[in-house]
This record gives C-alpha cells, sequence and structure tokens, in this order.
C-alpha cells in the first residue's frame, strides 16, 4: 500500500522508479541530485538490483545503455555538466531504440556553472542532447508528486514507444520536501523480443547497432523514427491550464518556474489582471495544441523561465504570429519571484494591451 | 568426401570485410572457436567496437550490441549487471580500449567486471586510415606520426596487460601474438581460458592479440605477420601477466 | 492552531536548523496542512551558513521561497544579519543567546531568544539547542496539534538514533516552557 510521506523531490523520484520496476541505477556524484545515487545504493541491494557508481557520467549512461539492451528497466541521474557526457550514449541509445530512463536535475549553466536550480537545458533536452536527428520524450515535474508520478511515465512511454526518455527536473525540486505518494504502477511492461540475451538457438541473433553506412538506409530508418515522433507528437502532449481560458495574458511556464508563475496569477488575479498559465508537462512532445488553443483567445503570452529565453522558441512556433510572445527569466541559478513574475506580467499589459 | 575443416557455427556466413592478411579474421575464428566448444554462443552477448570490428555484429552469431567508441566495457557492465549468467565479451582496437576509451577499460577491470575483453593491438588506427594509436612504437611512421613517433612530442605506447596486471580485480591478463600457427594456437588457449574464467566467475580477463594491418603498416601480409615478431613481441612481451587461476 | 505559518531556520552546518524545519513540516503534514521545506544547498552548508525555508499552508504552496518570513529562527550572527531585514512586521525572530551576540536593530518584530545551548547542557540534552528552540517555535505559534508535533519528531529522529528520541522530546517541552 502506498502511503504520503513527506520526501525530496530527489528521492520520491528514486522511490518512484524502483516501485516502476527500475533495479539498475548506474551513476555519478553531482549536486544536486546525489540523493538519487545515495538512495539507490542503499535500496537496489535489497531487492537484489544492481546500483553502480561509475567512473564518469559517460560510463553511466553506457552501462545505462548495456543494461537496457537486454530489456531491463534502468536509469541514470545527473545534473547539466554530467547530462553533456551522457550525451554523446543518449544519442547512441535513440539510435538504437533503446528505452531508458534519464534524470537531469539541472543547475546553473554554462560550464561549470552554479549548484543552483536552472531550466538552461531546455534547448539541450528538446533539441540537441546528443549528435544527429532524434528526440527524447522530455518530461518536466514541477512539485515532487510530480517527481514519482512522470518518472513512472517516463518509463511506461519509454518502454511504449521504445525511445529514450527524460525527466527534465531541476534543483529546486530535486532538493525540496513535499508530501507525495508513491503510488503502485498500473501498467505492465512490454515484451522486448528486440533484446540481446542470448539466442538459445532459438531464433536470430538480435543484433542492437547504430552504424548504418548505406546512407538511403539511413534516412530510410531516420524517417521511419521521425513517423514514430509524429505518434507521440498526437498522443502524448500533456500540459496543465491555469485559468487560461478566459485570460488575456497567458504565462507559459514549466517546472519549478510553473509554481512561481502560477503564484503570480493569483496575484495578477487579485489584481484584476485576467492572465493565466499553462504549464507544459510534456517538453517533447511540445504541448502545441494546448498553446495554440489559448492564441486563438488570448490578446498576449508571456514565457517564464529560469534561463535566458529558451522554451519561448517553442511557443512561438504554436503561437506562430497569431498574438506577441514576451519573456521574462532569470538565469544562472537565480530563481525569479512571484513578485518578479508579477511585475514582468504588468510590464507585458503596458506593452502589448495598449 | 570428409570434411576436415569448417565454419564455426558461432561465426555467420557473412564474408568479411578485412583486408587480405589482417588478424581480424583470424582472431574472429578462434572466439567462435572458442564460443562452439563451450557451448555458449546461445547464451553470450558480444559488444563491438567502433574502429574496423565495428562490423562484428555481423559476424559473430551471438547476440551483439555496438558501443559507443571506447565504451564497450562500460556497455559490457550494463549487460553482465543485468545478466550475470550470461557470456558477455567485447572485442577492442588499441584506438578504442587505450586511447578513448582507457578510463572504462581500466575501471571494468578494478571493478572485477566478470567480462571478457579480446584486446586488438595492432599499434594503428585502421579503419580512419592509419594514424598513430596510443601503442604505436616509437620511431613507427602513422598518417599523424609522419616523421615517426618521436616519444618527446607523443609520448610512450601504453602496455595494457602491465598496466591491468596491477589491478586486484583482473583475473586474467595475457598477451599473445597472431603471428604464426604456434601464436594463434597460444591465442586459442588463452582466449578460451578468458571465457573459461568468465564462466567460473573469477572475474575480469583480457587477451591482448598482438595483431598485423599490412595495409596501414604498408608491407605484404607476410611480412606484417614478421614484423609482429620483429619489432612488436621485445617491446610488447608475450606471456601471462596476471592469472588468478594459476595463484594458490 | 496558528494554520498558516512561513519561517526559516538558519545557522552553522551541525546546529540542526534543517531539522527544525524537517520535524516542523512532519508535523504540520500530519495535521493534513500542505508543507514544502527548501534547502539551501550547497558549499555553504559545509560548515558555512545553513538554512530552510519551510511553508505550512491550508492552500497549495506554488512558491518555496520565504522571502518574507513569519518567524526567522536565527542560531548564529551570519543568519540574525542575513534575513532579520527581511521578517515580515510583526514577525518573530528567535535567537539562541549563548551564540548569537548582535540584535536585529528592529522594534517592528518580536525578539525572543533563550541561552538554549547551556540550557540544554544544564538539563542533560546536550547538543539539542535546535530542539530547544523547535519547542519555542511551537510555543509561539502553535503551528500544528502537540500530538502531531511529538510524533513528527519520532518520525524524524533516525531509527539507528532511537536513543535520541526521548531525548529530543524532553528537549522540546524544555523550549516549549521557556516562552
Amino acid at each position: 500500500m502506498s502511503e504520503k510521506m513527506l520526501l525530496k523531490g530527489n528521492e520520491a523520484l528514486a522511490r518512484a522508479a524502483i516501485k516502476a520496476g527500475c533495479k539498475y541505477f548506474f551513476g555519478y556524484p553531482i549536486t544536486p541530485q546525489t540523493e538519487i545515487g545515495a538512495y539507490m545504493s542503499r535500496e537496489l541491494p535489497k531487492i537484489n538490483g544492481t546500483f553502480i557508481q561509475a567512473e564518469s557520467e559517460i560510463a553511466a549512461c553506457n552501462m545505462l545503455f548495456g543494461c537496457a539492451a537486454t530489456g531491463k528497466r534502468a536509469m541514470t541521474a545527473s545534473s547539466s555538466p554530467g547530462i553533456s557526457l551522457k550525451t554523446e550514449c543518449i544519442s547512441y541509445m535513440a539510435a538504437c531504440d533503446i528505452p531508458a530512463v534519464i534524470v537531469n536535475v539541472q543547475r546553473g549553466g554554462p560550464g561549470l556553472g552554479s549548484i543552483q536550480p536552472s531550466q538552461s537545458d531546455y534547448w539541450q533536452a528538446t533539441r540537441a542532447a546528443g549528435h544527429g536527428d532524434f528526440h527524447l520524450i522530455v518530461l518536466a515535474p514541477s512539485t515532487v508528486q510530480e517527481m514519482a508520478d512522470f518518472t513512472q511515465l517516463a518509463f511506461d512511454l519509454s518502454d511504449k514507444y521504445r525511445t529514450p526518455a527524460m525527466i527534465l527536473a531541476d534543483g529546486l525540486i530535486g532538493q525540496m520536501m513535499e508530501v507525495a505518494e508513491i503510488k503502485e504502477p498500473t501498467t505492465v511492461p512490454p515484451e522486448k523480443p528486440w533484446a540481446v540475451t542470448g539466442h538459445n538457438f532459438k531464433r536470430k541473433h538480435n543484433i542492437i547497432n547504430s552504424l548504418i553506412l548505406d546512407a538511403q538506409k539511413l534516412e530510410d530508418l531516420n524517417i521511419e523514427r521521425f513517423k514514430k515522433y509524429d505518434i507521440i507528437k498526437k498522443n502524448e502532449q500533456r500540459s496543465e491550464s491555469y485559468l487560461a481560458d478566459d485570460a488575456d495574458i497567458v504565462l507559459v511556464a514549466f517546472g519549478a518556474s510553473a509554481r512561481m508563475s502560477k503564484e503570480a496569477v493569483d496575484m495578477a488575479r487579485a489584481n484584476g489582471i485576467k492572465v493565466g498559465l499553462i504549464k507544459p508537462i510534456t517538453l517533447f512532445p511540445y504541448p502545441e495544441n494546448a498553446i495554440k488553443k489559448a492564441a486563438e483567445t488570448a490578446k498576449c503570452f508571456l514565457t517564464v523561465e529560469m534561463n535566458m529565453g529558451q522554451m519561448v522558441d517553442d511557443v512561438r512556433l504554436a503561437v506562430n504570429g497569431k498574438c506577441p510572445v514576451d519573456f521574462y527569466g532569470r538565469t544562472g541559478g537565480v530563481i525569479p519571484t512571484p513578485d518578479e513574475i508579477f511585475e514582468a506580467i504588468k510590464r507585458t499589459v503596458a506593452k502589448e494591451m495598449k | 568426401m570428409e570434411t576436415v575443416y569448417k565454419r564455426p557455427k558461432a561465426l555467420t556466413d557473412v564474408p568479411f570485410h578485412f583486408c587480405a592478411g589482417c588478424s581480424h579474421g583470424i582472431v574472429h575464428k578462434v572466439i567462435a572457436e572458442v564460443l562452439d566448444e563451450l557451448g555458449v554462443e546461445g547464451k553470450t552477448v558480444g559488444v563491438a567496437p567502433v574502429g574496423c570490428a565495428v562490423m562484428d555484429y555481423d559476424y559473430f552469431g551471438c547476440d551483439m550490441i555496438e558501443a559507443p567508441h571506447g565504451r564497450a566495457p562500460a556497455v559490457a557492465t550494463g549487460l553482465k549487471r543485468a545478466m550475470p549468467d550470461n557470456v558477455i565479451f567485447t572485442y577492442q582496437g588499441d584506438g578504442d580500449l587505450a586511447a578513448i576509451g582507457t578510463c572504462e577499460t581500466v575501471h571494468a577491470a578494478t571493478r572485477g567486471e566478470n567480462i571478457t575483453i579480446i584486446f586488438i593491438n595492432n599499434t594503428i588506427y585502421g579503419m580512419t586510415g592509419g594514424q598513430m594509436a596510443p601503442t604505436s612504437l616509437p620511431g613507427q611512421v602513422t598518417q599523424t606520426s609522419p616523421y615517426g613517433r618521436d616519444t618527446e612530442i607523443a609520448g610512450f605506447p601504453i602496455k595494457v596487460c602491465e598496466m591491468l596486471s596491477t589491478l586486484d580485480g583482473v583475473a586474467l591478463a595475457q598477451r599473445v601474438a597472431c603471428d604464426s600457427v604456434k601464436g594463434v594456437r597460444e591465442m586459442k588457449k588463452a582466449i578460451k581460458k578468458g571465457f573459461q574464467y568468465q564462466i567460473e566467475k573469477k572475474g575480469f580477463s583480457i587477451i591482448e592479440v598482438l595483431a598485423s594491418c599490412p595495409t596501414n603498416w604498408g608491407v605484404t601480409p607476410e611480412r606484417s605477420l614478421e614484423l609482429i615478431t620483429e619489432k612488436m613481441v621485445p617491446y610488447y612481451p608475450l606471456g601471462v601477466y596476471k592469472d588468478k587461476g594459476a595463484e594458490k | 492552531m496558528m494554520s498558516n505559518l512561513r519561517f526559516i531556520s538558519a545557522g552553522f552546518g551541525g546546529q540542526g536548523v534543517l531539522f527544525i524545519g524537517k520535524v516542523a513540516a512532519n508535523a504540520a503534514m500530519l495535521d493534513n496542512m500542505h508543507v514544502a521545506w527548501l534547502p539551501s544547498y550547497g558549499p555553504e552548508m559545509r560548515g558555512g551558513t545553513a538554512n530552510c525555508s519551510v511553508c505550512i499552508s491550508e492552500k497549495p504552496i506554488n512558491s518555496p521561497i520565504v522571502p518574507h518570513p513569519d518567524v526567522l529562527i536565527a542560531l548564529n550572527n551570519p543568519s540574525l544579519e542575513k534575513f532579520s531585514g527581511s521578517v515580515k512586521t510583526n514577525g518573530i525572530i528567535i535567537c539562541d543567546k549563548d551564540i548569537v551576540t548582535l540584535t536585529s536593530g528592529r522594534n517592528d518584530v518580536q525578539e525572543i531568544g533563550a541561552y538554549a545551548t547551556e540550557t540544554a547542557e544544564k538539563n542533560g540534552v546536550k547538543g539539542l539547542a535546535n530542539m530547544i528552540i523547535l519547542g519555542m517555535l511551537y510555543a509561539k505559534t502553535k503551528f500544528c496539534s502537540e500530538n502531531s508535533l511529538f510524533e513528527a519528531i519520532k518520525i524524524c529522529t533516525p531509527k539507528r538514533k532511537a536513543e535520541m528520541l526521548e531525548l529530543n522530546y524532553k528537549a522540546v517541552k524544555f523550549g516549549m516552557n521557556l516562552v
């Protein structure tokens, strides 16, 4: 039976992963995600699972690759600089259609950056988590409960579509404690006949490989994979809407900045400004349908992020010129306060709704 | 008519793409023979490297996975931890194992990861067209050491078996040479021992094979075998550097 | 019972300032309140100044950041200096006077202090000044039911330190009586 507990986001995520059937974790210490590895190192041996503290983020991700190639549910976690190291292998896993879960508890960048919460890896997660033409499924939790729920969802979607999935969290959600419930899984992982488990002379040998020297063949494969992404885009867009239906100004924010924005929405509403919020849950597939729908009635958008303006690109693509899209952000590990966002809302009102 | 020779079962019926005189074909055949003799093809997963042997996955009949450059020991670690009773091996060249993948190699070894690594040392990057390798000999001319490997600039070759033999996790570290019939027989014994050690869960085994690359060395296949004996063996002495089975 | 409370607990790493927040958050959770606990994290945790922000609310908590606390618990001078200016008008500052030698200089807040370190030492709960302070926080704000407070202490005291449980109770009760 599941019970409600006061948990750190990182621990809720780790608990949920185990509940989802993840018995293998490969990681390397980095702030602010260390609680995940610490929890796994303590709990996985108790259930006959494996925790390895790898020699590097690169190795950790390749261990994940090998483990997930056997069909087992497995996970790695890191924070921004460590994710950069993992991107080589993430590209291989995407190319080999390997389901696996990668967690990024983001911190300020670029470079070694800060260790404070940030959302500056949005582009990396949604555009370029490695070389080549591919996408990851990207989920963005904004509460400790969502850290748990989305981790289970990430395993399910990853298995369902045979593609790596990323939890794009941040130091705020990872470090804070809230009440959360680790739910019992409601799904059963699918059969994985493609896995390399030894053929036992009962089938042809399975090959997991991303080297396709024939350009035409590689193009065909990539096109095929993008058809899969189209299905994902059609079926899996997720977002949450808060007072957006009658809003003149629609804020768009994910993760920690969605929490701050929600409070700013309440402040603005209390001041008679009709503001709403769309909180993307899936960053890939981007919830463009929800944005498009809001753009039919909204007078303008304001995107709020903990970076210099990354997701705002996707909002503009979805809004497609129907109305202005403003941006407010803090970067480097600075968290925008509800007061600041409220001020930004007022500026947007003054600028766009004369 | 009596069959006196045939392709090992663990090799597929796919023609090798290797150059004439290259050692890879022989080593592949020997590995396949060992898999047959131990009867483990059905529970084996091989990890292919990046380099000339990248297309291993087409040649071995067992399940195969192709790893990012140098990462084969980490991929093998993931496979092995998920399936401790399966047989997991990597096949890696000198650039893959001793340059870009040194970290993964050393740490898999020191963890005593129960896998078998077949390490092909031919002192050169083959697939990219003959550049200097971490194991290129002092003075050796390659595309990126056109005046010969200058140890003042490029440092010294890595002696992998010697280095790994210092690690407690290593069960077997042995160097053999693919330069003669006798050498090939020794190689087969060593490779078989490595796989046996893995089956007996003794820990990490690495068999370093001194191999030829006539194309990039710019010599005939015949001469390339002589060069292994004349040039490589003196720098890379053959023998058993670590053998947990022999320690009593 | 005071239903909504936002406070900051700050001091040196090792004084148990995060633990104060953790117990308070757990206690409020047991009373079915919404809670959020946010630690400062990073190099300053190692020997420098550590702090956590705690929000207790009847409504879901959006921002877990506490720019203007109702209560500041300051267990060292740097914490008082850093946060005292941000305390709400009519708010409360609770200090351990054995360590905090400064005062906030504000006359629109209630500043209460106790020689918590010394009190702990003299009363057989050495090292539990933080629990004395927690007792004071409880007595001043009644942010949860008394039952929940003691239940939360039980939840937060690690099983391997079971012998600490009674001492924690004792220290909290001391604090409650100091106010």
